[in-house]
């Protein structure tokens, strides 16, 4: 057998072990699971995959899991949707060609949580999904939302859980003409977890696409973000991780300017102690149709240890020539001034420097709009950076 | 026992001796004046008298309150009663002001063997010290000196020596950017508290300060030593002569 064939065989007799579906559903199930064995697990050759190794994954066997996804503040006009009605999407923005991860959950389509929102609707309660990691199993979560023309709504992704499993999500987002969405991703997985998520948005003329994605659990973890911009379209993409112990965590962003007078903005921040290691990748494509293009791209990142690293890179393929887009990556330490500073008024050093720290993820905290999961996310992280000075 | 005795005190940075023996003993109850050339070593002084770690003591002793300063921290030194107003305040995006000030006022009651302020003590005292620096109640809310003016960020220090209460202050320019009402403001703000029990170290280059805080005795740093001590006449002779008339030149344009 080949290398990718040992890989994938554990999982083809889970696959084989499917309860059918519809036709159409069982047909794409087949292709992505035909892909996800001919593209195998990637390995560190491939240039998407240079720093991250997921041979862990690829060696671990994991019995398969049931993704339920916990879904609480469907109101006002805010529905739940079956497979059927998300046939005409599924797969369509998540593309599973190039990407194993997303291959591999799309032949384990199952429990798909597909969420509509009406034309014009304005949702107030955020809608939460939340999954949960059960030790020993393989999840393949997957979330589908389709928001209407000029509809407002807050989504919530949250994912947790005890052991060492393996989360392997897909989220789709289509936001219409002029829809407001605002999206949260919470990852508090186990720090034994694996988890791979990939989040794939297209966003209507004139809609404004708010996405954060917080990152503090999990052993392995890779998070792909691909946003598809139209007319006008406004997008944030921030992010946030905050990683010690041995933990690796990659972000790669791809903001596609595809038509013109669309502004992005990015800011993903980066909280890194131990042996942990980050991947930061920020593609910004503009194409030759998207003029008057405004992007604006930022990594930072607090290195608290000697022995964390981070690698981080912008992309940028730029094909038209009016446009505007500036990137700027940072990589340091806690100030030894500002450190000073705080000592000199009687704060000790190990409070200065949780204090720093803190101060430190402070402005994408601020930008949360979700009232109780800023509070949570605050109490989160005072929590983090409180153990840490303890121990 | 002086509150603070400084015996032949070394210090370099960058592997650069910059303090090349400093005697300097400070009374309860008395302001030190202390001026000098640009580059002499006066910011040195103040800064490893705080504790900070950049500029390494190579000789000498400090002996404050009956303790050896060179052996505590910076936070212990400002928990037994030092406070350093920097000459360039550090700004800190994140920690408010209100945050901020309260974390340190609470570690040093604590170590004080005092109980730490609830919120609506806190609140109240911190009001009453901002209105003696006439300094706008928002600025609580902002990051610790994030966006202030030079002014600003020089009353703030003023204002955190006086809700911090400290024993022995060293304030390191607190003129310099202040127009003539800032220097009033902040002059009252020190003045409201000189005591007997409480000294004061004033860096500074002009005379002007020193008409409002009128020093018991003036010291010149030269090149990293004290090379005149005099009374507070001696500011009034540097006015008029300059350090030239005591045979110093200024060091950056040497
Ligand atoms: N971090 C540093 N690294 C290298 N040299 C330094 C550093 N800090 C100060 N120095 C040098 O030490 C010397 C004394 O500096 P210091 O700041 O103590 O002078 P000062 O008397 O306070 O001057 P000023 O009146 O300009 O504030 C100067 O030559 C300065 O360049
Ligand atoms: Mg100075």
């Amino acid at each position: 057998m080949t290398a990718v064939a040992e890989q994938t065989g554990a999982w083809l007799a889970e696959f084989t072990g499917l309860a059918t579906v519809a036709p159409w559903a069982q047909e794409l199930r087949e292709t992505a699971f035909q892909r996800f064995a001919k593209l195998g697990f990637p390995t560190t050759h491939d240039e998407e995959w240079r720093f991250t190794n997921v041979a862990p994954i690829a060696r671990a066997s994991f019995k398969r899991g049931l993704a339920a996804g916990q879904v609480t503040g469907l109101t006002g006009g805010a529905q739940a949707g079956t497979l059927e009605e998300a046939r005409q999407h599924l797969g369509r923005l998540a593309a599973f060609d190039q990407n194993a991860f997303v291959a591999l959950n799309t032949a384990f389509l199952e429990n798909v949580v597909a969420i509509r929102i009406p034309h014009g609707a304005v949702i107030q309660e955020p809608i939460q999904i939340t999954y949960n990691g059960v030790a020993g199993h393989a999840t393949h979560p997957r979330l589908l939302i389709v928001v209407g023309a000029d509809a407002h709504c807050t989504i919530v992704e949250s994912y947790t859980g005890a052991g060492n499993y393996f989360t392997n999500a897909v989220t789709e987002i289509v936001a219409g003409d002029r829809a407001v969405v605002d999206h949260y991703k919470i990852q508090r997985e186990s720090l034994e977890a694996f988890h791979v998520a990939t989040l794939a948005a297209q966003l209507g003329r004139s809609a404004n696409f708010v996405s954060h994605s917080i990152s503090l659990g999990g052993a392995l973890v890779r998070n792909d973000v691909n946003v598809v911009l139209s007319e006008g379209t406004e997008a944030t993409i921030n992010g946030l991780y905050i990683v010690n112990g041995a933990q690796h965590i990659d972000n790669h962003t791809s903001i596609d300017h595809a038509k013109p007078h669309g502004t992005s903005h990015e800011l993903y921040k980066g909280i890194l102690d131990d042996q942990a290691r980050a991947v930061f990748n920020g593609r910004i494509i503009v194409r030759q149709d998207a003029q008057k293009t405004d992007s604006k791209q930022t990594n930072k990142n607090l290195v608290l240890s000697d022995d964390a690293v981070i690698d981080t890179k912008p992309e940028l393929q730029i094909w038209a020539d009016d446009v505007r887009c500036t990137h700027g990556a940072t990589i340091g330490q806690l100030d030894a001034e500002s450190l000073f500073y705080l000592q000199s008024r009687g704060i000790g050093k190990q409070q200065a420097r949780s204090l720093l720290t803190y101060a430190f993820a402070q402005d994408i905290v601020d930008r949360i709009k979700v009232p109780a999961l800023k509070d949570s996310l605050e109490r989160i992280l005072f929590e983090k950076f409180h153990e840490h000075r303890e121990k | 026992m002086a509150l603070l005795e400084i015996k032949d005190l070394h210090a370099e940075v960058g592997g650069k001796e910059i303090l090349k023996g400093i005697d300097l003993t400070v009374e309860a109850g008395e302001v030190h004046a202390i001026m000098g050339p640009n580059g002499s070593g006066k910011s040195t002084l103040a800064q490893v008298l705080a504790g900070r770690e950049l500029y390494v003591v190579t000789g000498g002793q400090v002996i404050y309150d009956g303790k050896d300063l060179l052996a505590m921290s910076p936070e212990d030194r400002a928990r037994s009663g030092i406070f350093l107003a920097f000459q360039y305040p550090v700004e800190i995006p994140g920690v408010s002001n209100l945050y901020f000030l309260k974390a340190a006022l609470n570690t040093i009651r604590k170590s004080r063997g005092e109980d730490e302020l609830d919120a609506m003590d806190f609140l109240n005292l911190v009001r009453e010290k901002m209105k003696l620096m006439e300094m706008d109640q928002t600025l609580l809310n902002r990051p610790v000196n994030a966006g202030f003016s030079g002014g600003e960020k020089k009353r703030n220090e003023i204002f955190q020596m006086a809700v911090l209460e400290p024993k022995l202050a060293v304030l390191d320019e607190t003129d310099s950017g202040l127009d003539i009402d800032a220097l009033k403001l902040v002059s009252t703000g020190v003045n409201a508290m000189r005591s007997p029990e409480r000294a004061m170290i004033v860096v500074t280059h002009y005379q002007r300060l020193l008409n409002h805080i009128v020093p018991d005795f003036v010291h010149v740093l030269s090149e990293g030593r004290i090379v005149k001590s005099g009374g507070k006449e001696l500011a009034l002779q540097l006015e008029e002569s300059g350090y030239a008339g005591l045979g110093i030149h200024d060091e950056e344009a040497a």
